[in-house]
């Protein structure tokens, strides 16, 4: 029967409803709705999008192993194909609203859901790149995204705008994070790695290509990154250049003319590239950002949601009955983003169990 | 490259230009340098579109060139600023139109920092008072006059009598917009179009018939750079900037190069003249120099006007391929022969003639 939770015996027994509606569709809600719905919950799963994945679907393999990304796509299908969760693609969600102890979702077309409890995971936007008007992307052909690169590595082939295959390709890291300018202080922290992996897939496919990563810091924080780093040195010869690019525009030739500082070689450089690669950053999605304001939820400096403590209440805000999985709280990659779902999943059931205290 | 791409930056970056009623202020170096470019604006301002333009004759230089050249104070500077806002109330004007991109950036500078340090402008306004006993506002509208021409740039294409088309091809002229580093490059949201695309300039030339050439150093500063310049040991660096520059652009063929400010203007058109006499470059084609215009000069020659009475044989690298290109008749022995018929002292060494 849909509608009640099965809870472990430790939590206290009295009777609830386990209504839950989680707010986004992609591989935090989805992990939540799969964890709660065999919990005993009833799920409900709104998705503004027509299929359900997020951002997993846009990329094709992930680092560290080169996973298929379709494989974490399919896992996360099979997730939510169970009696209890109701998926509702198409449906944006513009405000939340506490009334008579349980809490109303509002749609943007009218439609209203009753929950007793919500999960918010509204996930990421990525930075639009054209925000960073210097580097020309939307303007200059061969200038393109981290999510571009992917689309061609999915179609199997990597080429420039005149249909020839780029010989010497640049990766711009850190575009719209750490960046003041672009409002964003804090690190993205995924977009390092990415382009390791991006760099080394690069020279998968275009095996005479060289491919220059031009970085602030290399931030190789997470199990095998590290690794991953190393290699894309010794046996794929990638070259990293510590130094921010300044700006970039097009030769008679269509190739791009990028000025960068090597801060360790103490000296200005400019090079011609056949292709620019920006690994643009996550920031919080417009649809959080319209949840957050309408709704009063607290958000931090990053303008994610902020979490009720950093510590000890990850996947709780300032909303009673309303907890955060995933990027909507921060950059995360997709293995945390998964347990941080789960973690959100506890919350849910604590909350529930315990009269909604 | 995509055009969009740039309109949706642009877009990003619109600038209220007032419409009318300015107090214009001219630069320092523009009337020795490109006589006829100011005395065109007025012009077409006053005599053409009929506008309120008015000048004040007491009117100074901003002292920007002292200012960058670390000879003037921040606070004396904004002083003199400060008096010219003080002359612009007691003739009764609220817009300011200012004809110098140096003055531009030192106005808009010192604004920024008025609305951010407010203590800085109860200080100027006691500076000023206790200096001159004059009080002012801030003006409610400013605009470099390179703003003013783009805002009314349809005026000057709906009287065009030469718009920038090879006459000989049918085939849009190459133009180089280059804007001068302190119309928008401090405070890009002051600058039509941006600092990155600036529209200002490329607007007037696609409005009249050109094509812009967007080339790697379109960016880069055009040499003079204050210090670079005026700091006598550092003009081989200067000198250098333009070569890049002119290197850079050269493949692109550009017929003309385009300009908002003075000191641009002045030194990629001496500068041609020198580097030819140092190692013979030349960075046009058929072994002509690059015509270096002001947009008042441009404007001037598309709506038919002289190439003479707009000044355009005072600067180094002489206009005639251009002018042939546009179709325009001229006789050149009237260059430097005053209205009245005298000859005057003909320049040595000028290119392109």
């Amino acid at each position: 029967m849909a509608g009640r939770c099965l809870f472990p015996k430790t939590l206290s027994t009295h009777d609830m409803e386990g209504k839950v509606v989680i707010i986004g569709g992609g591989a935090a809600g989805m992990e939540a709705a799969g964890q709660l719905a065999r919990a005993g919950c009833n799920v409900t799963l709104l998705e503004k999008q027509s299929l359900t994945g997020g951002h997993v679907r846009n990329w094709y393999h992930l680092f560290p192993d080169k996973r298929d990304s379709m494989e974490v796509i399919e896992y996360l299908e099979k997730h939510i194909a169970h009696k209890n969760i109701s998926v509702l693609t198409g449906t944006s969600v513009e405000d939340i609203r506490r009334k008579h102890g349980s809490i109303v979702v509002k749609a943007s077309d009218g439609r209203e859901f009753d929950a007793d409890a919500v999960v918010l995971s509204t996930g990421f936007d990525l930075f639009k790149s054209e925000r960073k008007e210097e580097y020309g992307y939307g303007i200059y052909d061969n200038v393109i995204t981290s999510a571009d690169l992917e689309l061609m590595f999915r179609k199997g082939e990597i080429k420039r705008h005149d249909g020839a295959v780029p010989q010497k390709i640049g990766i711009v890291h850190c575009v719209g994070s750490r960046d003041e300018k672009a409002g964003n202080l804090y690190c993205s922290k995924l977009c390092c790695v990415a382009a390791v992996k991006q760099a080394m897939e690069i020279k998968g496919y275009i095996e005479s290509a060289r491919v220059f990563c031009f970085y602030m810091d290399m931030r190789m924080g997470g199990a095998h990154y590290e690794e991953l780093y190393r290699e894309s040195q010794e046996k794929f010869g990638i070259n990293y250049i510590r130094g921010k690019v300044s700006e970039v525009s097009e030769n008679i030739n269509s190739k791009l003319v990028v000025k960068v500082e090597d801060t360790l070689a103490g000296r200005p450089l400019k090079m011609e590239l056949d292709m620019l690669v920006l690994m643009a950053g996550m920031e919080m999605s417009e649809g959080g950002r319209i949840i957050a304001e309408n709704a009063d939820l607290k958000t931090g400096e990053n303008r994610f949601f902020a979490p009720a403590d950093h510590h000890f209440g990850s996947n709780k805000g300032n909303m009673k009955g309303v907890f955060y999985a995933g990027t909507c709280t921060a950059p995360m990659n997709i293995t945390e983003t998964i347990s941080h779902a789960r973690a959100a999943v506890a919350d849910v059931i604590y909350y529930l169990k315990e009269g909604k205290s | 490259m995509k055009e969009e791409g740039k309109k949706r930056v642009w877009a990003d970056y619109q600038k209220e230009i007032a419409d009318d009623h300015f107090f214009y202020v001219r630069s320092c170096i523009r009337q020795s340098f490109f006589p006829g470019s100011e005395q065109f604006f007025l012009h077409f301002m006053r005599i053409v579109l009929g506008k309120d333009v008015f000048e004040n004759p007491s009117h100074t230089s901003c002292t920007g060139i002292g200012y960058h050249g670390d000879i003037v104070p921040l606070r004396t500077i904004m002083a003199v600023v400060a008096r010219h806002f003080a002359l612009m109330k007691e003739s009764g004007y609220k817009n300011i139109a200012i004809s110098c991109v140096t003055s531009f950036g030192i106005y808009t500078e010192i604004l920024e920092t008025w609305k951010h340090f407010p203590e800085e402008l109860v200080q100027t306004k006691e500076d000023l008072f206790k200096a001159t006993g004059r009080e002012f506002d801030v003006p409610e509208n400013v605009a470099h006059t390179s703003d003013i021409i783009f805002k009314f740039r349809n005026e000057v294409a709906g009287k065009a009598k030469f718009p920038l088309i090879n006459k000989d091809t049918g085939e849009p002229l190459n133009g180089v917009e280059h804007i001068g580093c302190h119309y928008a490059k401090m405070f890009p949201k002051h600058g039509v179009g941006g600092a990155e695309f600036p529209r200002v300039l490329s607007g007037m030339i696609e409005t009249w018939g050109g094509k812009v050439v967007d080339y790697p150093e379109r960016r880069h500063c055009c040499g003079f750079g204050f210090r670079q310049y005026l700091v006598q040991a550092n003009r081989g660096y200067s000198l250098s900037n333009t070569a890049k520059k002119f290197e850079s652009m050269k493949p692109f063929k550009p017929d003309f190069v385009l300009t908002n400010c003075p000191g641009c203007n002045m030194f990629m058109d001496k500068w041609q003249y020198t580097i030819k006499e140092m190692n013979g470059t030349i960075y046009g084609e058929n072994g002509e120099s690059i015509p270096v215009l002001t947009y008042e000069e441009l404007a001037g020659l598309v709506m038919g006007y002289n190439p003479w009475d707009l000044g355009l044989q005072f600067h180094m690298v002489q206009p005639e391929p251009l002018l042939r290109k546009l179709g325009i008749e001229f006789n050149p022995d009237d260059k430097f022969r005053t209205k009245d018929g005298r000859q005057m002292p003909v320049p040595k060494n000028l290119i392109n003639a």
